[in-house]
């Protein structure tokens, strides 16, 4: 499936495959992330560097800690320690609006479409610096009638590309769980981020759509985005990413190419050992 | 029994200035619970700001009537700042529980007697009225068929529904903006609205004064017309009122708590009045005295309501889909 390595892959290349590896050029330096839930410890990351650019995957059982870790980088969860920057500029502690306004936006594992809101309405929601968005403004309507139609061409132009124009005017309700999660997706690239961090973004999504959404995804990088991606199916995991992050019990046990964690003993004794445990025990 | 009375008797209090006072206090409702999806259990208590702002400016103070108003719209700004300062960055219940207890805080502060000598303490304030009834340029009062206000009434009536028309023409041109479109984002999911950039904190505590604000001038109305204030007038039963004109008319609509108002105040009037006449007439028994009187009008606009609730749960102007839909 993965075609031509792409430039960031081939400057990944010399990278070591070990946990907390330094990269040639990272946009998120993250350090002794800790948190825990009770006696619990959710996520415990010494160190990790996202390459700036490239699309990571972050992979890892049920439980290894991947939302927890997306929550508390992205401002939603109160770490007990750490510290990290995004684009050279530190990120510990921030508001998760202001995460979001920096250029970092995530999409939630189960979906949150604003239900009785229209499609469109989800999208256009998204674009950051709106003039009608400040309450004086809001008032005269000339003075944001213009940049809300660039707004409204722009959301349905991704609409469009993501197979949901003919949803539109729909409440956001009424949308299945695989158009929630595209919906999700689309509406976080309104934002205009310069990373993305999506969290299973094709769970429940067909097939098909899934290729195409993946030819989007590296389409995104080759933009110049950075993508950071949470995905149980190894295929997709394999095919698109640059780089892949495994995570266990909260920990970093191993990152490599793809390649390399294909192989890896430790990533096949924690993910795919114990699902192949399973069959084992099954038959 | 007389039918043309009784809608008479309904239609006057459908569109009088009570109605108004009452129409303000649910559209500032309406930005909150409506819009913002901000339970404010406590509306009672920006009305009482603002009846008081006004009553204690003029009386207390010597003061215009202007600056009485001005004196009822910071302190609505006050209270809102106070109450959501603390619990809009928690969950939802802690505003419904602090709005609620603030309100009665501030009604039974109002009544102790130390504060007599500002709030008059259970006696209340009067004679605040006056700079007010002396702008009257109504020489006459009016009457339309068997709808007859004074002149004074006719002055309050204008004044309160044109208050009125000014909040419905804010909510229209807010709810069809932008920064509506951020308030209802909140409403819907505030951590998706997050994950978005929006400052959801801002964008609650700018609805919550907002809201505030416009229900104080409902209060202020409702002092102007009765031309006095009482503590014990705002129960925290006022709030379930605005609650149930709101949900009648239409929750996150332009115009639903206006004609939730109208219909409220008409069915209520209606009710009454009937049971008056009826027993007035001799048709009730013996022991239907005037205190059984309210209970029962209770009753029926109760019984009406929640009929009202069954067969078209989204109120009037409401969306029977919006409604169905299986919010996740
Ligand atoms: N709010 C919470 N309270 C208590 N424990 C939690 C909470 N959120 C997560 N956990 C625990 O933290 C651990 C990590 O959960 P997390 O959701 O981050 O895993 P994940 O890697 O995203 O798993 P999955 O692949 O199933 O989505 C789990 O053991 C989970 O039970
Ligand atoms: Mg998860």
């Amino acid at each position: 499936m993965s075609a031509e390595p792409s430039a960031v892959a081939r400057s990944l290349a010399d990278v070591a495959a070990e946990p907390g590896v330094s990269k040639p050029d990272p946009i998120l330096v993250a350090a002794d992330v800790r948190k825990t839930f009770g006696g619990l410890r959710a996520v415990d990351v010494e160190a990790l560097e996202v390459q700036r650019g490239a699309i990571t995957g972050l992979i890892g059982p049920n439980g290894a800690g991947k939302t927890t870790f997306f929550n508390v980088l992205t401002g939603f969860d109160r770490p007990d320690s750490g510290r990290w920057t995004f684009d050279g500029k530190p990120m510990s502690g921030m508001a998760a609006h202001k995460v979001a306004r920096a250029g970092m936006v995530r999409t939630f594992q189960l979906t949150k479409a604003l239900g009785r809101m229209s499609v469109l309405d989800n999208m256009k929601l998204a674009a950051v610096d709106q003039r009608g968005e400040r309450f004086l403004a809001s008032l005269v309507p000339p003075l944001w009638r213009p940049q809300e139609q660039e707004i409204e061409a722009r959301a349905e132009g991704l609409l469009e590309y993501f197979n949901m124009i003919h949803m539109r005017d729909e409440f956001a309700a009424t949308l299945s769980g695989g158009q929630r999660k595209l919906l999700e997706m689309a509406r976080a690239l309104m934002v205009e981020p310069t990373m993305v961090m999506l969290d299973e973004p094709m769970a429940g999504v067909n097939p098909a759509l899934t290729q195409s959404l993946l030819g989007h995804v590296t389409g995104l990088r080759d933009e110049g985005m950075t993508v950071l991606f949470v995905e149980h199916d190894m295929d997709v995991v394999m095919g698109i990413s640059d780089w892949v992050v495994c995570m266990a019990q909260g920990q970093i046990i191993a990152e490599g190419t793809p390649d390399a964690i294909a192989q890896n003993p430790e990533v096949i004794d924690a993910y795919l050992g114990r699902r192949r445990h399973h069959e084992e025990e099954r038959s | 029994m007389d039918p043309a009375a009784i809608i008479a008797n309904a239609l006057r209090a459908a569109l009088g200035p009570s109605a108004a006072a009452y129409a303000l206090l649910a559209i500032g409702l309406n930005f909150h619970f409506g819009y913002t999806g901000l339970l404010n259990f406590g509306q009672v208590g920006f009305m009482l700001l603002g009846a008081y702002g006004v009553a204690i400016t003029v009386t207390v103070f010597g003061g215009s009537l202007w600056l009485g108003f001005a004196v009822s719209l910071l302190l609505a700004v006050g209270l809102a700042l106070l109450l959501g300062a603390p619990t809009l960055r928690l969950r939802a219940d802690y505003l419904a529980i602090t709005t609620i207890a603030a309100a009665e805080i501030l009604r039974f502060s109002f009544r102790a007697s130390p504060s007599r000598d500002l709030t008059g303490g259970v006696f209340g304030l009067s004679g605040f009225a006056e700079e007010f009834n002396a702008l009257n340029p109504f020489t006459s009062g009016i009457q339309f068929g068997f709808l007859a206000y004074n002149q004074r009434q006719l002055w309050v009536l204008t004044v309160g529904w044109s208050l009125v028309a000014l909040a419905v023409l804010l909510t229209y041109l807010l709810s069809r903006s932008p920064w509506g479109r951020a308030l209802k984002a909140i409403r819907e999911d505030e951590d998706a609205a997050r994950s978005l950039g929006k400052n959801v904190f801002g964008y609650k505590m700018q609805s919550l004064v907002l809201g505030g604000v416009i229900g104080a001038l409902g209060g202020v109305v409702f002092a102007l017309n009765l031309q006095s204030v009482h503590p014990d007038t705002f129960l925290p039963l006022l709030t379930f009122y605005f609650y149930t004109i709101l949900i009648l008319g239409g929750a996150a609509t332009v115009l639903g708590p206006v004609v939730g108002s109208v219909l409220f105040w008409f069915l209520m009037a209606g009710m009454d009045a009937t049971l008056r006449q009826a027993g007035a007439a001799g048709y009730m028994p013996d022991w239907f005295g005037a205190d059984a009187l309210g209970a029962v009008r209770f009753l029926v606009v109760g019984i009406g309501l929640m009929l009202l609730m069954i067969y078209r749960p989204q109120g009037i102007f409401g969306d029977r889909r919006e409604l169905a839909l299986n919010v996740r």
